[in-house]
């Protein structure tokens, strides 16, 4: 029985995390994330979950405690965001060398200086390389349904790696939106038994973690770990499958919107694809060929399957909500240009910088984009290739 | 029925931390572990380490000297670590899941523990886990080669506070961890030594009974960065503790008591002498500074018997 509800998206997620009731959570406050866990803890306090709630000290230990947990044998949760990711950085490694399925929601913040708790995705993007599988969410809709697959997708015997699911901080964790919640019964048969692997707590056959391997097997360990990540995209497809079954609603690896037969497209992560729809929608009825790709599996990043989607378009332009600084470009222009750059015909590129620190997108932004690629499709070429837009220069 | 904590009895048990791991020769942390491991014996339990000597040394690519459930994340997080695994453990048993009474001990050098893992530490013991922090403490940062940490003596030659010729090693007094723990108001907190491994191992035995946070400092003589006779941590920790440099004592429930006193307290320069990291105090000229040590390690005494005479004056009144 779905039921339809009015909510944030941190209510959302907080219910995802009511109705998969982790062993254990580990809770730290850090705007815009807060109230996920805050909602979450009344429910323990009501004796609505099985979860033991640890309420540490900093999101550093947050992480290590989430660690020992995993380890320990049972189903784990967190959720931070900005900073909290930042300090917890360290430990993002050793959870995925240590291979353990933790669920931590990053609900994106600007990093300090200047401090600013409104939406980019400087935090998530800092943890990109860091070995935890990413989902990027557009709307609450979406984080609540890639946190109820994303304990399926870590906890998968073939995969057994943690994972995030980012959406955008006050846009989407404080806006209140329509939701569908699935039935609680439905959720928990979906997520399933926790399977535990090598637990710590089973004192008969103990077990070290946490091993010194120096250059003679260190890469080898690195490359066993690197194969795992081949596996990722089709158990994502696998439980997306098995979860429109329960929800009618259809996942991929990313959104192709009117891509088909676009010249021109755009491609852009979270809430902002939202307000490129739209307006993608008034070009079409134009007649104006633009078409969006928005990735929802962020990392591991479905490289082969983005470029044959973006391969026969013109010109594309990519919109970053952080920037790589040191003359480089935004992160997601350098994932699109390297699925791109091995085809002989392939589309002009772009990058954009905006919504830093939470300033505004607006469909004047997404039209300025468009504009500009039909100039670029028409004369083949570039006046710039980098640049931010929505800024007072 | 326990264990009793005496040789015949002891002998008869399995080492849980095996032979063959690669702590250097003379190392007082095995001895450290593997008498905190035979106090345990009557629990199975799983143990946590921080980043250091005992953990590069214990456990390595294929190879594992601990016959317990055993983890290693990072540096400062073994505390965190362990309350992660405790809290599962809870949940687990409340569930139904887990039936068995399990033990939980972190073992960690001071920089692990005095520095970088302080919060971490506090932060775990001010949430009540059921778990015993061990700091196996050889005052200084030894796994990098000797740098000066919280808890590193006065006047100690380190490589980054050299002794030089207008420094005189570390300047500053270490911290003192142990009242700092006791003074986070938990159950259990106490000093002990592996020379007087009777009191060391009751004491773990005493914390692993009690429910909630435990924190035990034992003192682990360390040959290499101390430049002792490499035979010699034995009798460097008997000397700490027959000068006062290392009283052993404990704080049960907020109670203090001395568990050793010395017939008569030796002068620290017995202490020191032995030591090579202490050599530059005894050129000529430099008498003051022991002089100067001398009377914190008196200070401290004369507190802590202060402290125990006030708690069991109290006791008599009541």
């Amino acid at each position: 029985m779905t039921k339809v509800v009015a909510v944030t998206g941190n209510e959302a997620v907080a219910n995802a995390f009511r109705q998969v009731e982790p062993d254990v959570c580990a809770a730290y406050p850090i705007t815009p994330q807060t109230e996920l866990m805050q909602r979450f803890a009344s429910f323990v306090s009501d004796g609505k979950v099985k979860t033991e709630l640890v309420l540490v000290e900093s999101e550093h230990s947050a992480l290590s405690a989430c660690v020992g947990a995993a380890a320990a044998g049972g189903r784990v949760a967190t959720a931070t965001a900005s900073q909290g990711l930042a300090l917890a950085w360290e430990i993002l490694f050793i959870a995925s060398g240590f291979r353990l399925p933790i669920v931590m929601p990053v609900v994106n913040r600007a990093l300090s200086a200047p401090i600013n708790i409104h939406c980019d995705h400087s935090d998530a993007m800092g943890a990109r390389d860091s070995g935890w599988i990413q989902l990027w969410s557009e709307n609450a809709q979406e984080a609540y349904d890639n946190t109820i697959q994303a304990f399926r997708i870590a906890e998968h015997m073939d995969i057994r790696l943690p994972v995030m699911i980012c959406y955008d901080g006050f846009i989407i964790s404080h806006s209140i939106e329509r939701i569908e919640y699935l039935d609680d019964e439905l959720v928990k048969k979906f997520v399933g038994e926790y399977k535990p692997l090598y637990p710590l707590l089973d004192v008969d056959k103990p077990k070290s973690y946490g091993p010194l391997i120096l250059t003679d097997l260190y890469m080898e360990v690195r490359r066993s770990q690197a194969e795992v990540y081949k596996k990722v995209p089709k158990v994502v497809l696998e439980v997306a499958k098995e979860f429109k079954k329960i929800s009618g609603r259809s996942y991929g690896l990313f959104e192709a919107y009117r891509l088909d037969d676009a010249e021109i497209g755009v491609v852009i992560l979270n809430s902002a694809a939202g307000t490129t729809k739209d307006v993608i929608d008034e070009y079409r009825a134009q007649g104006v060929k633009v078409g969006l790709l928005k990735p929802r599996l962020f990392r591991p990043f479905p490289y082969e399957e983005v470029g044959e989607a973006l391969k026969h378009l013109k010109a594309v332009c990519v919109l970053d909500r952080a920037d790589g600084f040191g003359g480089s470009f935004g992160p997601l222009y350098l994932d699109i240009a390297a699925s791109l750059c091995n085809f002989k015909e392939k589309p002009i590129l772009i990058n954009r910088i905006y919504g830093l620190g939470g300033r505004d997108y607006m469909p004047e932004h997404a039209q300025q984009v468009i504009e500009e690629l039909q100039k670029i499709a028409k004369t083949g070429k570039v006046k710039i290739l980098k640049e931010y837009i929505g800024v007072r220069e | 029925m326990a264990t009793p904590l005496n040789l015949k009895e002891l002998s008869k048990q399995e080492l849980r931390f095996t032979s063959g791991h690669r702590l250097c020769a003379g190392c007082a942390a095995p001895t450290v572990v593997k008498m905190i491991l035979l106090a345990a014996c009557d629990w199975p339990v799983v143990v946590a380490s921080s980043t250091g000597c005992l953990e590069v040394s214990s456990c390595i690519s294929t190879y594992t000297a601990w016959k317990v459930p055993w983890i290693h994340q990072a540096f400062e997080n073994a505390a965190a670590t362990l309350s992660g695994v405790e809290t599962m453990y809870r949940s687990l048993k409340k569930q139904g899941k887990l039936d068995k009474d399990i033990k939980f001990i972190a073992i960690c050098g001071d920089g692990g523990t005095y520095d970088i893992g302080f919060q971490s530490l506090s932060g775990a013991m001010e949430r009540w886990h059921n778990m015993l922090y061990v700091c196996y403490n050889n005052e200084a940062y030894m796994n990098t080669g000797i740098q000066r940490s919280g808890a590193t003596p006065t006047y100690a030659d380190t490589t980054t506070c050299p002794a030089g010729s207008v420094i005189p090693g570390k300047p500053q007094p270490r911290k003192d961890l142990t009242k700092i723990m006791a003074a986070h108001g938990i159950p259990y907190v106490a000093q002990a030594a592996p020379s007087h491994w009777p009191d060391l191992m009751k004491k773990v035995r005493k914390a692993l009974e009690i429910e909630g946070p435990k924190f035990m400092n034992i003192f682990t003589p360390c040959n290499r960065g101390w430049r002792t006779r490499t035979d010699d941590a034995i009798l460097l920790s008997r000397l700490a503790v027959e000068t006062c440099f290392w009283p052993l004592y404990e704080v049960e429930n907020g109670v203090t008591r001395v568990t050793y006193k010395p017939k008569e307290k030796k002068p620290v320069v017995e202490f020191l002498k032995a030591q090579g990291r202490f050599k530059h105090l005894f050129e000529p000229g430099k008498e003051k500074l022991i002089e100067q040590i001398q009377e914190m390690i008196d200070k401290n005494w004369e507190r802590l018997l202060k402290e125990e005479e006030m708690f069991s004056s109290k006791e008599e009144a009541k």
